[in-house]
């Protein structure tokens, strides 16, 4: 080989790994994106709140019982829009957590691996439709059915809105537990077949207890879905913040404030506009702490089978 | 020995709950696909009749029966392409570095974590961060783009999930006969690694995409208007889309309009149907292939 070539080879090989660095900085910007999105996310709800806060004191907002941000004389206190928010994930948990589950005993301990393969793909197209659709369902049709029950029902109320999100959460909390469920392994059943159990006795007393961790953490997971939920609220449960245990009665969730501001014309910089972010800061809170209590459950009590 | 021995009765109670609790399970299970049904018939028998060549050609309007879907459906196809065209190079590149290089270290955890934390944020906080970011700070309006970048943000965490379990799912075998043969690494990953895992990684960004075209919070966040009765001609363009023009049909008193809310519904449901359709015929071939 000559030198020439011998040269010309040694710059293409440093063009190369020059190259590759470049790319494999890239790719690690890319990587570094979700970080900058999450400190982004916090540094403008924490921004807006501040000064939301200057002149909102954080008591007042955190323990106010009366919501009236956008009327006089105005009041801050969060409380209504809280109680709302968690009169729809008790619904949905009442609605989403037993059918859930249920599915998922159904799926992992008797269902042929046909009917798996029919209920599972149903699963997903539940959990695929958009949460707007829902609330089309929840408004014109189960509050016509409600209001057939129960006449006094509001045209919007929480308790259409709670099924609907049941509906919404049951595929995640259906197909966690079924991976929970499925990773006990075989021999636990039998050893209980062996000593006389029947089907339901292996299965409620034997598998989803061995299952717990995962269970559980499916629960949590799903109702902080359910508080995060937007749009299936804000078409069926209505616009009225107040403390009430009525699920009859129309209410108010935090995400459907935020949405109810957006959609009319309040000027930016005005207190008004930063309750939205002080609403979605403390939104964002409970479903970070939500999210992060359910994965540490799915890690701290997982039983490990060899 | 009759104290060891069960009572033929206490026997036959704990069969009977056993069968009712089997038969409990399967009920509910089933109720599942009941309900799926019910939610289907609903939407088509309010909205069929509404649902013609017409409601697709057609701006909506304040008469029902001139109402129609056009700029909606055109609002969510460039929403959804510009989508695209953002998320996927960022989300399988984020995974390509996180399966491919990252080495066990602190930032890789940070990453980590923040990937998880995202996935779990409601989808009205990517809103405000939308309505901060990019319609106030970038000054971008409440305009297409602004619209696109949000659902960005929102989808890259299910598009890097999804991208790095297509990776792994790789054997080592195809990398280490790569570098056997004098590839550098990125020639490995781009000839060997991505073409193996790239229908992995189509089904699921189509699944992705497919929730980004249902979402509506985030763009009522960053002021998608509802009552656009034009064509987006550009990416600076305001908009509407599918979702939002379903809102504003549902939030309003009138029968009618609920009743195009539901044909629209059917459109928006017809469009990933054949979204979901398009990843399970990609995943079907794909495994046909390896066999």
């Amino acid at each position: 080989m000559t030198q020439l070539q011998l040269d010309l080879q040694l710059r293409r090989r440093r063009t190369r790994r020059w190259q590759e660095e470049a790319i494999k900085g890239l790719l690690f910007l890319c990587a570094l994106l979700s970080i900058v999105v999450t400190v982004a996310i916090i540094a403008v709800l924490a921004r807006e709140s501040f000064t939301f806060f200057r002149s909102v004191p954080v008591w007042d907002f955190l323990f106010g019982t009366r919501w009236t941000p956008l009327l006089e004389p105005r009041s801050f206190g969060v409380l209504p829009l809280l109680s709302g928010t968690l009169m729809i994930v008790f619904g949905s948990a009442l609605i989403g957590i037993p059918i859930g589950l249920a599915s998922a005993i159904y799926l992992s301990e008797y269902a042929s691996s046909r009917v798996r393969g029919i209920v599972k793909p149903i699963l997903e197209v539940l959990a695929g439709i958009p949460t707007v659709v829902y609330g089309y369902f929840a408004l014109t049709f189960i509050t016509p059915l409600l209001r057939v029950v129960a006449p006094e029902t509001n045209i919007f109320n929480a308790a259409s809105a709670s099924i609907v999100v049941g509906i919404m959460v049951l595929p995640m909390v259906a197909s966690l537990c079924d991976d929970a469920l499925r990773a006990v392994p075989d021999s636990l059943r039998q050893g209980a077949y062996a000593v006389g159990a029947t089907q339901m006795e292996v299965a409620t007393r034997v598998v989803v207890p061995a299952a717990l961790s995962g269970v559980m953490a499916s629960f949590v997971l799903a109702l902080s879905r359910a508080v995060g939920e937007t749009m299936a609220v804000t078409i069926a449960a209505g616009a009225t913040p107040k403390l009430t245990l009525n699920p009859l009665e129309s209410i108010q969730t935090m995400t459907a404030f935020i949405v109810n501001v957006s959609l009319g014309d309040t000027p930016t910089g005005t207190v008004e506009y930063q309750t939205i972010f002080a609403v979605g800061a403390l939104l964002f809170c409970i479903t970070l702490v939500a999210n992060i209590a359910g994965y540490r459950i799915m890690r701290r009590f997982r039983e490990v089978y060899e | 020995m009759s104290g060891v021995l069960e009572s033929p009765a206490n026997l036959h109670r704990r069969r009977t709950m056993a069968r009712a609790f089997r038969t409990a399970c399967m009920l509910l299970a089933w109720l599942c696909l009941v309900l799926l049904v019910v939610l289907l018939i609903h939407a088509t028998y309010e909205g069929l009749p509404w649902l013609d060549l017409q409601f697709l050609r057609e701006f909506p309007s304040r008469f029902p029966e001139r109402a129609g879907i056009k700029s909606a459906l055109y609002g969510s196809l460039w929403l959804i392409s510009l989508t695209a065209g953002f998320s996927i190079p960022v989300g399988v590149a984020a995974a390509i570095y996180l399966e491919e290089y990252a080495r066990r270290s602190r930032i890789h955890s940070l990453i980590e974590v923040s990937i998880a934390n995202l996935a779990g944020v409601p989808s009205i906080v990517y809103g405000i961060l939308g309505l901060t970011l990019f319609v106030r700070w970038l000054a971008l309006g409440r305009s297409v783009v602004a619209g696109a970048l949000t659902m960005s943000l929102l989808i890259l965490p299910v598009i890097i999930i999804a991208s790095r379990e297509a990776l792994r799912a790789v054997p080592d075998s195809i990398r280490q006969a790569a570098s056997a043969l004098g590839a550098t690494q990125w020639q490995t990953i781009r000839h060997h690694v991505l073409p193996s895992a790239l229908s992995g990684i189509l089904t699921g960004t189509i699944l992705a995409l497919s929730r980004a075209i249902g979402e509506t919070a985030p763009l009522i966040m960053i002021g998608a208007l509802t009552y656009v009765a034009f064509v987006p001609a550009g990416p600076m363009d305001a908009f509407t889309a599918l979702p939002i023009q379903i809102f504003n049909w549902v939030s309003r008193p009138q029968q009618e309009f609920h009743q195009l809310a539901a044909a629209g519904i059917m459109v928006l449901l017809t469009v990933l149907l054949l979204m979901n359709a398009a990843a399970v015929i990609i995943r079907h071939r794909s495994q046909r292939n390896r066999l």
